[in-house]
């Protein structure tokens, strides 16, 4: 222990010496913290999560085709993708004739206009994507594009709440909670998207039911 | 300034419009967006509010035993933690882990702890480049000010005022279009980004459960401090340690409607240590800095309450005070009504000097309605006003009550008062028998005397039969 900590710890044992009559830690039910929304809502998960999504700004996409007709429009058509999902997405993207690299380089982040990463999740009650450092191939790669698209595959990650997500963060040294796309309402109360993350945050589920 | 007038008071009266203006919509919008948003997602949100208070107020009275199992379980996830015990020990430590791994620039996300210990000139003087990335914060860093509110620091400030400042940083001709203004930030800070060395950041909570540190940022800033360097240093206030992952669920739910009137922060961050193996970007190395710097002297005292506060700014939102006032009012790094609170118990042996902040309240109780944990703010501004007189601190503003206490101890001089004192409804001020009362009176209005009434009424009723008290028992 150091002499900082010894001091440190101390001063708090110290200050709480002879404290009587100790609050107790309440306990409660998940359900507790749930929103009358989510509480009432008899949409399956995905839905429920899709809505909620769209009400943060974020992009719920159930093709490929939806994607790319998306990109194509917005003139963003130059990025990165995850090799693991370069069959499933990044050759679909490619045949539409968008450019797609599979290696992320640090040195020109820039030059990529989207990055689609994989998804480890998402909440329905309050339209988060949860992306986790296991399954992001590169922090950078879900950050640095204007546009972020993460990819679902595992129909069995739609957490219905909160707690629920809580109780699976599992072991990962870092989870990210991602619910739409990186804001600020610092200049006069104004809302603007991409500050420093993507302007545009779309979550796209593949191999689910339709 | 006129010794009767209390500091804040004098700051409010020569608050420029525009500042007042600026500070008064934009809380307005806050206050009401935060009551919609729970109001919409909970029939009792008050019950959520004095659980979370519950919950907080265990931690601290137990603060002991979950710091070091939160120590445990960092050290546990690969995190190195150390302790500060003042500020200056805190700016040492932050020095020598960086000068240890040669880093030279570091980006760094908003956090209170770093603006009360006032990292960035310390790291400036020793030769490294510490820039802020929030938005608002790197616009008070450009412009050399100080956050004039916790959650939003720029609020006292307009877009002219911010255009301003860019042109003459050199991002461009001046444009005070905000999205402008936000996309030349996201450039010129993203390039500090990829040159950093390391990122600095706070903690919103810490799990002593899992050792998981919790930061919330909108604009992704945090998320892009660690993933852009392989350094992270985490500087975290003691308070913030809460005893199980699930508490972090019911403080995430309160802290984005309070403060944003969002469900959740867009990017909330859970970090359990430095980046995996398979991870390319992020840091290598976590180091946590739990920072006492006199928070273990306000757990001592019968206002430990305050340290459950979560920083979500929805007190200063709804205060009548800060309203007329901004948060420079306060004259410390944290203002609002939590502010005076804080500042005065952080100070230590300087509580004199904050002492009069407590008075800055007039105890409506909107403070203690908003606060996501429940904290009793006007309670704890009277313990510290009754501090302040019990140590004989005399501050600016406040009528001398010795001739009061002297009236109110006399039945015999009270009545007399009372019924003489009828004459002040007609007197001007400038012929007010007592000084300071003329002083005061010059920025407030009394209402009309009507001293002697209630004994009047108590004369009227005592032939009339009595209620029974003892009925209800």
């Amino acid at each position: 222990m150091s002499e900082a900590q010894d001091i440190v710890m101390g001063a708090v044992k110290q200050a709480l010496s002879g404290l009587r009559g100790k609050t107790s830690l309440p306990d409660y039910e998940s359900e507790f913290l749930f929103s009358v929304r989510h509480k009432e809502s008899e949409q399956d998960g995905w839905t429920e999560f899709g809505e909620n999504f769209s009400a943060v700004s974020g992009k719920a996409m159930n093709e490929v085709g939806d994607l790319v007709e998306f990109l194509k429009e917005g003139g963003f058509e130059k990025g990165y993708c995850d090799p693991e999902l370069k069959e499933q997405v990044g050759e679909v993207l490619v045949a539409a004739g968008l450019q797609v690299s599979y290696a992320f380089d640090h040195q020109r982040v820039d030059d990529y206009v989207f990055g689609i990463t994989r998804a480890s999740g998402v909440i329905a009650e309050s339209g988060t994507v949860i992306l986790n450092d296991e399954d992001t191939v590169d922090r950078l790669a879900a950050l640095a594009p204007w546009v972020h698209v993460a990819v679902l595959t595992d129909q069995k990650k739609v957490f219905a709440n909160i707690p629920q997500a809580i109780e699976n963060l599992g072991n990962s040294s870092n989870v990210i909670w991602v619910t739409g796309p990186s804001k600020t309402a610092d200049i006069e109360g104004i809302l603007i998207e991409g500050v420093h993350g993507p302007g545009v945050q779309i979550c796209l589920r593949i191999g689910g039911e339709n | 300034m006129s010794k009767s007038v209390q500091p804040i008071d004098a700051f409010a009266r020569d608050l420029p419009r525009e500042t007042r203006d600026a500070v008064l919509s934009s809380v307005m919008t806050r206050t009401a967006g935060r009551k919609a948003k729970l109001e919409a997602d909970y029939e009792n949100p008050d019950d959520l509010r004095r659980l979370a208070g519950k919950v907080k107020q265990h931690t601290l009275e137990h603060l002991d035993e979950y710091l070091e199992q939160a120590e445990a379980a960092l050290i546990k996830n690969g995190a190195t933690v150390h302790f500060a015990s003042t500020a200056e020990d805190a700016r040492e430590q932050v020095l020598a882990i960086l000068k240890e791994n040669g880093a030279k620039r570091v980006v760094k996300s908003k956090s209170m702890v770093t603006e009360e210990i006032h990292l960035n000139d310390f790291l400036q003087k020793n030769g490294v480049e510490c820039v802020e990335t929030d938005l608002g914060e790197f616009i008070i860093q450009i412009d050399g000010d100080t956050p004039s509110h916790i959650v939003q620091p720029i609020i006292h400030k307009n877009r002219r005022q911010v255009a301003q400042s860019f042109e003459e940083l050199g991002l461009g001709d001046y444009n005070d279009d905000p999205q402008t203004i936000t996309r030349r930030a996201r450039k010129h800070l993203r390039e500090k980004y990829l040159q950093s060395d390391a990122g600095m950041t706070g903690a919103n909570f810490v799990s002593a459960e899992s050792g998981r540190l919790v930061i919330v940022t909108n604009e992704g800033n945090a998320r892009f401090g660690m993933a852009a360097n392989g350094l992270h240093i985490a500087l975290v206030g003691i308070e913030k340690v809460v005893p199980r992952d699930k508490d972090l669920g019911l403080l995430l739910n309160l802290l984005g409607r309070s403060a944003t009137a969002q469900q959740l922060t867009v990017y909330t961050q859970f970090i359990n240590g430095p980046r995996s193996k398979s991870q390319p970007s992020g840091p290598e190395q976590m180091h946590v800095i739990f920072l006492d710097n006199g928070r273990s002297r306000v757990l001592k005292s019968k206002e430990r309450d305050i340290l459950r506060c979560i920083r979500c700014g929805a007190c200063l939102n709804v205060c009548p005070v800060y309203r007329q006032t901004s948060g420079h009012g306060y004259r410390a790094v944290y203002g609002g009504p939590v502010g005076a609170v804080l500042s005065p118990l952080l100070a230590g042996d300087d509580f004199s000097k904050y002492a009069d902040l407590p008075k800055a309240s007039s105890l409506c109780g909107a403070c203690n309605e908003v606060c996501p944990v429940n904290i009793p703010i006007p309670e704890l501004l009277l313990r510290l006003r009754s501090r302040a007189n019990q140590e004989g601190i005399k501050s600016a503003g406040s009528p001398p009550m010795a001739p009061f206490a002297k009236l109110a101890t006399s039945p015999k001089l009270w009545q007399t008062a009372m019924t003489a004192s009828k004459a002040m409804n007609h007197l001007p001020i400038t012929m007010m028998p007592v000084r300071p009362l003329q002083e005061w009176l010059k920025i407030r209005t009394l209402p009309k005397w009507s001293g002697g009434e209630f004994r009047r009424w108590m004369r009227e009723r005592e032939g009339e039969p009595r209620m029974d008290t003892n009925k209800h028992e």
